[in-house]
């Protein structure tokens, strides 16, 4: 994994993402998802590339199964754009990188 | 910009593209699979296999292994022996009817550029099969908010929660079983007062206490406003229509092959599977082979997939031989 990416906790959630200057992508994964592994990579290619413009982070929902409850996360994986703590785009399933950089073109 | 040529291309990177792919790559082809790209339906790199967990009946795991973790396997063998993967989707091929002198056509990405980005002397078809939907209204919306496809996915959020399963064969069921160590209850609604999945599953089902088997049953809509509430559903038999109060509905009513590509160019079945000749992948184009689940409307398992993506390989080598003596 891209030393970029954060994983965070229950505990350390709201403090990087409310307190974060710029949008923080957040990929609720877990585990026994394939669907999740397969887009992994592709958020380690961003979160080289794109790193100046957009955070990027990790919540695992068998961790942190409230913070998923609180954005009602019912499929993953689900990413979900923050900007000033606020979701500003969701986007649920896997995608390609073309697709997943379209999709989040407004952020950086 | 020229095409990239390759001996050997194989479309598609289930347990048959990337069988052919370490067949290929032993044969010294040096094969391009071209793996599609990451999706949460069932089409996508690696197949259907990545949307499941447990496959028990895979030979040589006698303890069993994770569906991903199969396929992750497959495909490090495949690149241990010289092939290459490319996480993209085909969107557009010409196929030759003289490979030997003009290549076959492949596009990624762009199907609209003059020039491919890709050309192959023999292309190898594995792109499986993806999961039918009901076809009903608001379908597309709701996927992720209560409908899903993907119970090793999206399971785990219906914890103590009521939902259903549509479909009567041994995926519906598989599903079914996944699901109940998350769920209250699973109502599995089929369609006709019997199952068509396996002895064994049926058994299975049968035995665990939150599967609850709706016979004669079909759904007529979705409920809910954003997000599954229920559904409506009607008696086949009767006509009788009712709902039912649940927060999560997987469908499990089988696959439709990934045929799309090609249609214009190869023949397909009735039922809309790929023709290849009878005990073989050869297809009606020189040089274009085809296996997996997109030509299997009988067996369909993971197993008889690798095995003819075994076969395609050994086919495209015999081929390509006799394309050079």
């Amino acid at each position: 994994m891209s030393d970029k990416i954060t994983h965070l906790t229950t505990e350390t959630f709201d403090e990087m993402v409310a307190g974060a200057d710029g949008p923080v992508l957040v990929d609720f994964w877990a585990e026994w998802c394939g669907p999740c592994k397969m887009i992994a990579p592709i958020l380690d290619e961003i979160a080289e590339e794109q790193g100046d413009n957009l955070s990027i982070a990790k919540v695992n929902v068998d961790e942190a199964g409230e913070i998923a409850q609180r954005y009602q996360v019912m499929s993953i994986p689900t990413l979900l754009v923050f900007k000033n703590g606020e979701v500003a785009k969701r986007m649920v399933g896997a995608s390609g990188k073309a697709k997943l950089l379209e999709d989040i073109s407004e952020f950086l | 910009m020229t095409a990239e040529h390759h001996e050997v291309i194989i479309i598609g990177s289930g347990p048959a593209g990337l069988t052919a792919a370490i067949y290929a790559a032993r044969a010294r082809l040096a094969p391009l699979v071209i793996e599609g790209e990451p999706s949460s339906t069932s089409d996508q790199p690696g197949g259907q296999l990545m949307l499941t967990t447990d496959v028990e009946n895979y030979p040589g795991f006698p303890e069993g292994v994770m569906g991903p973790e199969l396929m992750s396997m497959f495909r490090s063998q495949a690149e241990r022996f010289g092939a290459t993967m490319v996480t993209r989707k085909v969107v557009k091929v010409t196929f030759s009817q003289t490979p030997g002198t003009e290549p076959h056509k492949i596009w990624i990405n762009d199907a609209t550029t003059p020039e491919p980005t890709y050309t192959a002397t023999a292309v190898i078809i594995s792109t499986g099969a993806q999961s039918l939907m009901l076809d009903l209204p608001n379908e597309s919306e709701l996927i992720g908010h209560g409908l899903s496809t993907c119970a090793t996915c999206d399971g785990f959020f219906f914890r103590d929660q009521e939902i259903a399963v549509v479909g009567g064969g041994d995926s519906a069921l598989e599903e079914a079983m996944f699901l109940t160590r998350f769920a209250s209850k699973v109502s599995l609604l089929v369609r006709r007062d019997e199952l068509r999945a396996s002895k064994i599953m049926q058994d299975r089902a049968f035995a665990n206490d939150k599967i609850d088997i709706v016979w004669n049953t079909t759904v007529t809509s979705y409920l809910g406003d954003g997000k599954i509430t229920g559904i409506a559903t009607e008696n086949t038999k009767t006509g009788e229509s009712g709902t039912m109060d649940i927060t999560g509905i997987f469908i499990a009513i089988g696959h439709k092959p990934s045929t799309s590509l090609f249609l214009d160019q190869l023949e397909v079945k009735p039922n809309g599977y790929l023709v290849a000749e009878p005990n073989s992948t050869v297809t009606a184009i020189p040089g274009v082979f085809a296996c997996g689940d997109v030509v299997d409307d009988y067996y369909r398992q993971a197993i008889t997939a690798a095995g003819s993506g075994c076969q395609a390989a050994i086919d495209t080598e015999r081929w390509l031989e006799g394309l050079h003596d």
